[in-house]
């Protein structure tokens, strides 16, 4: 398990440049570009239980969701960071991504530390340090707890059709 | 008594019928979901769906194409075409084809949105409609597919930013150096999650002022960015055909609770450049005298209006620009462009040695139409200077006002406008 660590304010162009925002929808499209212009080895080392650890405003910029559709494929467990830029903290709610904001998570980690997720009771360990981060609403958790919001908007309407007729 | 709210609770308590405080969550119907060319893949996504339990509102929905126009390669057209095809078959009457103008732009002019809507849109710059007192903010994709589905989605109670603005501009300063000063002291992250309410002398700024501010509301991590209604509000209106009879205005309580307040002296605001590659790595025209540019641009959402072309009109008139460098121009729409056209400013333009581009989005995000080379500088009018943005990763961007943009093309580097 790697933890790919980057600074503040890494933008949606940075995660997938512009240039390919209107030719590349698909998750196996949009991986070769992942991190393209940020970090080269990226798309090709990244493995599935993978963590990104970030600074503030992780994902700030364009309203594209090819990032997160990108990142969601590549299989990582989560995105760390100190902030979240939030029509990127929407996308990532929407695709079933996990992100976590927790600031100290990205303050303690040093070069080698061993970062671990505990999703059941909202801790992280850095480098043998627990910090807890807050819990999403529950609104909020139901879609993520159906996979993503196309999948939750399909059952309820799919419910809402079913007790109609 | 009923406690004081911010814009933000006023319109969200009256859009899904309930008192609000920040952190809350509602569910509200938008009363506009724009989409652009992006609308291919979001109904890809529920092409299914759409067949199965029908388009939830046809009146939520416009569709704007200004990204990639005229389409610049078999699969761009392809895209559009099945956008076509879609507003034929599901009777979407706000659709507008290439050529009208960038999405931000068309949804104010054409009345789209006015004050006290909520509007959302599957692009960051949604923010703009904040300028006519509407609060708009950005989602992605798969969100806009849900919204055709079900006309409704769940909005966060923002906390709010007071930000007091007084006294007025100097001459050939502009609302871009102001947004790009403000946006220098909060920080590209101090307003993420936030609702960004302007106060004070806003009467000292033009419609084309408030609405370059609101469109970089997002470049400080703004939810919306928005204005109060007053005369300069209800004149532009009027004069694209909005009675005051047609919407109902919000603004905050005078002691609403804002999580922050800052005020900014009009009168002290300089010509401002947000130098590579963060929009809030402010400096002051004067510390980047002289510096290379090989491409200028003129024009896009944050300002391509006719004030702008106005201000670059006057710069140039009767000179050429420097053999050096280029000057790309890219009026907002086609209303824009006409009425630019008839008062001479694009006539001067090109012929100062200006490229007319056609309304849209353009160079801005480095599809097409003016891509930069490696080692490249570009001074520019849009709202974005990140790495990579206009197609080159090793290329360099610089944002600017119209006026220091147009004095920059004259000499091939960067100018203080004042000095002309």
């Amino acid at each position: 398990m790697k933890v790919w660590v980057y600074g503040n304010d890494i933008n949606t162009d940075m995660l997938f440049p512009g240039k390919y925002t209107y030719t590349c929808s698909k998750p196996e499209e949009i991986k070769p570009h992942l991190l393209e212009d940020l970090d080269p080895e990226f798309a090709e080392k990244v493995r599935p239980e993978d963590i990104i650890l970030a600074g503030k405003n992780f994902g700030c910029g364009s309203s594209r969701e090819q990032p997160v559709v990108g990142l969601k494929a590549t299989g990582i467990q989560a995105i760390v960071a100190k902030s979240f830029a939030r029509i990127f903290y929407r996308a990532a709610i929407n695709q079933g991504l996990v992100l976590i904001e927790c600031p100290g998570a990205k303050e303690s980690y040093r070069p080698g530390d061993i970062v671990e997720l505990d999703l059941d009771n909202d801790r992280i360990n850095v480098g043998g340090k627990g910090f807890l981060f807050p819990q999403l609403p529950p609104e909020i958790q139901e879609i993520r707890a159906a996979g993503g919001l196309l999948s939750y908007t399909r059952s309820k309407l799919t419910a809402a059709k079913e007790e109609n007729e | 008594m009923k406690p004081p709210e911010t814009f933000a609770q006023k319109i969200l308590r009256r859009k899904s019928g309930n008192s609000v405080v920040p952190g809350q969550i509602v569910t509200c119907h938008p009363d506009r979901l724009l989409m652009h060319d992006n609308t291919a893949p979001i109904i890809a996504k529920v092409g299914k769906e759409l067949k199965q339990f029908g388009l939830a509102d046809p009146n939520l929905v416009v569709i704007v194409l200004d990204h990639v126009i005229p389409a610049a390669s078999e699969k761009v057209a392809a895209s559009h075409k099945k956008i076509r095809e879609f507003v034929r078959k599901y009777g979407i009457h706000n659709f507008y084809d290439i050529g009208t103008g960038i999405c931000h732009q068309v949804m104010v002019e054409k009345g789209l949105v006015v004050p006290g809507m909520l509007a959302v849109g599957s692009d960051s710059h949604t923010c703009s409609y904040g300028a006519v007192n509407a609060f708009a903010t950005g989602i992605d994709r798969t969100e806009a597919a849900a919204l055709l589905l079900t006309g409704k989605t769940w909005f966060r109670v923002p906390e709010s930013i007071k930000i007091s603005l007084t006294g007025q501009l100097n001459e050939m300063v502009t609302a871009k150096d102001l947004i790009l000063t403000i946006i220098n002291r909060i920080g590209a992250s101090g307003a993420t999650y936030c609702s960004v309410e302007f106060w004070g002398d806003i009467v000292n700024l033009t419609m084309d002022d408030r609405l370059t501010i609101a469109n970089m509301g997002v470049e400080m991590g703004a939810k919306n960015a928005a204005f109060p209604v007053d005369n300069v509000t209800e004149n532009y209106l009027e004069s694209i055909g909005v009675l005051p009879d047609l919407y109902e205005p919000v603004w905050a309580d005078q002691d609403a609770d804002y999580k922050q307040a800052f005020t900014f002296d009009m009168a002290e605001i300089v010509p401002a450049i947000a130098a590579p590659h963060k929009v809030d790595n402010y400096r002051p025209v004067t510390d980047l005298i002289g510096l290379r540019i090989d491409q200028c641009l003129l024009g896009t959402c944050t300002n391509g209006r006719l004030t702008d072309f106005e201000i670059a009109g006057r710069i140039l008139k009767n000179r050429k620009i420097h053999p050096s460098t280029r000057l790309l121009l890219l009026p907002a729409s086609r209303n824009v462009l006409n009425q630019a056209m008839k008062k001479g400013f694009i006539q001067t333009l090109v012929q100062a040695g200006g490229v007319l581009l056609p309304p849209g989005c353009g160079p801005c995000l480095g599809a097409h139409q003016g891509a930069l080379a490696p080692h490249e500088r570009c001074l520019s009018t849009a709202n974005r200077n990140f790495k990579g943005r206009m197609g080159c990763k090793d290329a360099e961007i610089y944002l600017a006002s119209p006026a220091t943009v147009a004095a920059s093309a004259l000499f091939g580097k960067i100018t203080d406008p004042r000095k002309i």
